[in-house]
């Protein structure tokens, strides 16, 4: 048996649903609330297929999205156009990150290790976005504003018409799109020798290795693609909230992204999304009262999550699932059953 | 001249907090390969101890030196036995289950304490250094840091204790070959690397007031001192203590605090890549 959810292929059908479902959402409920959780879900997407799929676990995966939210308001205020900083607001994070990746995979850093160094550079960036308060901190026209942060920029705009911008429902729909477009760009990824590869190297880093692909490189490489896309998000985030703050940075929001992702699956693409909307729309909720401090829940969830079901949600249904379609076949009829399931492993021993 | 002795100063109290702060989750990393990073969370627990029992009217020494380490001694043990011990050698998930507990010790206590800060006075009266006014209680930090190390040193070294500690940071059979369970020398591990962070607490809590979220200020100190440390538990702790809070003062003084601080966490990163294994795993192979 496999032990992880085969890579390549998409279910179109799943997928045309998912689509009609988000085209169709906007008429049964308001978009403030979705088009965030679109967000986080994009943010989520992009840690685990680096860490579910090539098992590089980035604790400071924050750093690449507040990057982002950045980069897009401080381009967006010195342009004043805002196709150029939608892409700068990939394209910065990508450096950063292919920076970052190079000096640690290059130099052979182990995984707890980097966790540490990631982390650091997260904690780099607070700090520093924290301290950027006063007039000295100015990069152009734009004040970085210290621990209050940017206001007032503009938000997304029609590409070349910097005086037809979104807002409401056309910034949902930039969402949903952005976090269908990543996620065919994940399968489109893994559906390639370069994903396989990846998952060759989360299985066992000195065989591949040993078979002459050059490991660091490919970790450079989708440590970059992975960090353009957080930076994606923090961009559509920056535009939904209208303001940057560096809470973007913090702790809390480095932990948050761990836990949807690691509560709604390893060695998926979509646990991470389910798992960032549900686990969103609980905070949200739980934002709106004052009984329950929202980390109490948050913390317990992760816990249990390791301890009991350390791989996640959606794999434990979809063995629940499987398991369930073996037992539907052994009943159907032993005999017809029994050879199925022999053909069915033959080929893993070949 | 003063103002040579108010850097000096500063640097050695800096290179006291790190060494403060990280003993306990140096212990525990060295010992068990075990990071916790709740382990900033047991620090604030120490500190809110400390204050808690000052309101109700405890000496302050008494409080700060023995209450706030057993009590946080007892949390980290009943967090060995409920968490830690089910994901021995899964480091990255033990990571993980740390920082979850960490998260639900921040809302346990906001919930019982409040999203305010709390504080409580120093009980020692500052100093006039030259034309410089100093904090007397900043000394007091630096002579229980050389206390505690001296005493780590000293039971790491000579006591039946110390000889299965060190055993336990060769690994967990040579703990078995000694005659001992390794359950119960982990357990009694974790538990004395909280209360040590509970000490830390304890003793800080009068500089630094507290909230709920303190504890992020002390975990990714004690973090990377740790880290760059290496697994020796004293040499490597004050080797990156002394080398971190150095560059931290010295940078700070120079420009601005807040630049001292990335440069001491750039720093950091810097000699993680140069030395993976840290400090200790390089130059220092003896263990203690």
């Amino acid at each position: 048996m496999r032990a992880w959810p085969s890579v390549g292929h998409i279910r179109w059908g799943w997928f045309l649903l998912a689509t009609a479902i988000l085209l169709l959402l906007p008429l049964v409920t308001d978009t403030h609330t979705p088009s965030v959780l679109l967000i986080w879900a994009l943010f989520a997407l992009s840690l685990g297929m680096m860490w579910g799929y090539a098992g590089l676990l980035s604790f400071g995966h924050a750093a690449y999205f507040g990057l982002g939210a950045y980069t897009y308001a401080v381009a967006v205020i010195n342009i004043g156009e805002s196709t150029v900083p939608l892409i700068l607001s990939m394209l910065v994070p990508a450096a950063v990150a292919a920076v970052v990746g190079a000096m640690m995979f290059y130099g052979r850093i182990s995984d707890v290790y980097m966790g540490v160094i990631t982390l650091l550079v997260t904690l780099i960036l607070f700090k520093f976005m924290s301290a950027t308060a006063g007039d000295a901190y100015v990069i152009g026209g734009a004040r970085l504003g210290g621990f209050n942060g940017m206001p007032g920029f503009h938000t997304l705009n029609v590409p070349g018409y910097p005086e037809i911008s979104l807002f409401g429902l056309p910034t949902y729909y930039v969402c949903a799109a952005a976090l269908l477009i990543c996620y065919l760009v994940c399968r489109w990824i893994l559906a390639r020798s370069f994903g396989r590869v990846l998952v060759g190297i989360r299985e066992n880093e000195a065989r591949c290795e040993l078979m002459g692909y050059n490991v660091p490189a490919f970790k450079t490489a989708i440590f970059t693609v992975c960090a353009a896309m957080a930076g994606l998000a923090g961009c559509l985030f920056a535009n939904w909230a209208e303001i940057v703050t560096p809470r973007v940075f913090s702790l809390g929001q480095a932990a948050e992204v761990l836990i949807w992702v690691i509560a709604g699956g390893l060695g998926t693409l979509i646990g991470p999304i389910l798992g960032a909307i549900s686990l969103g729309y609980v905070k949200l909720l739980l934002g709106e009262q004052t009984l329950i401090d929202n980390s109490l829940i948050l913390g317990a969830v992760l816990i249990i999550v390791v301890l009991g079901i350390p791989r996640g949600v959606v794999p434990a249904l979809q063995g629940l699932w499987a398991a369930a379609g073996r037992r539907a076949r052994g009943r159907a009829g032993s005999g017809q059953g029994a050879r199925r399931t022999l053909g069915a492993s033959k080929p893993e021993h070949t | 001249m003063d103002y040579a002795g108010v850097v000096t100063l500063e640097i050695l109290y800096m290179i006291a907090f790190l060494a403060l702060t990280s003993a306990g989750l140096a212990i525990v990393f060295g010992m068990m390969r075990v990071i916790n990073l709740a382990h900033g969370e047991f620090v604030m627990l120490g500190g809110y101890t400390s204050i808690a029992c000052y309101n109700s009217g405890i000496n302050i020494y008494f409080a700060m030196l023995l209450v706030a380490p057993v009590v946080v001694g007892l949390v980290g043990l009943i967090v060995e036995q409920s968490i830690i011990r089910f994901l021995y050698g899964r480091m990255i998930d033990t990571m993980l289950a740390t920082w979850g507990l960490s998260l639900l010790l921040i809302g346990l206590v906001t919930l019982i304490f409040g999203n305010t800060a709390v504080s409580m006075p120093a009980p020692i009266t500052g100093y006039q250094l030259g034309e410089y006014q100093m904090g007397g209680y900043n000394l007091f930090i630096i002579l229980v840091t050389v206390a505690l190390l001296i005493a780590m040193w000293a039971v790491l070294r000579f006591t039946r204790a110390g000889l299965i500690a060190r055993g336990a940071m060769q690994g967990a059979d040579v703990v078995s070959a000694l005659g001992y369970d390794p359950r119960k020398v982990y357990m009694y591990t974790f538990s004395a690397g909280a209360a040590l962070s509970g000490l830390a607490g304890g003793v800080l809590a009068p500089l630094t007031g507290l909230l709920p979220s303190s504890g992020g200020a002390y975990i990714a100190k004690a973090f990377i001192t740790v880290i760059t440390g290496g697994a020796a538990v004293i040499s490597g702790t004050l080797s990156s203590a002394v080398i971190l809070g150095t560059v931290n003062q010295l940078v700070s003084f120079a420009s601005h605090p807040v630049i001292g601080e990335i440069a001491m966490l750039a720093l950091a990163i810097i000699l993680l890549r140069l030395m993976p294994t840290g400090i200790t795993g390089r130059f220092f192979r003896d263990g203690t």
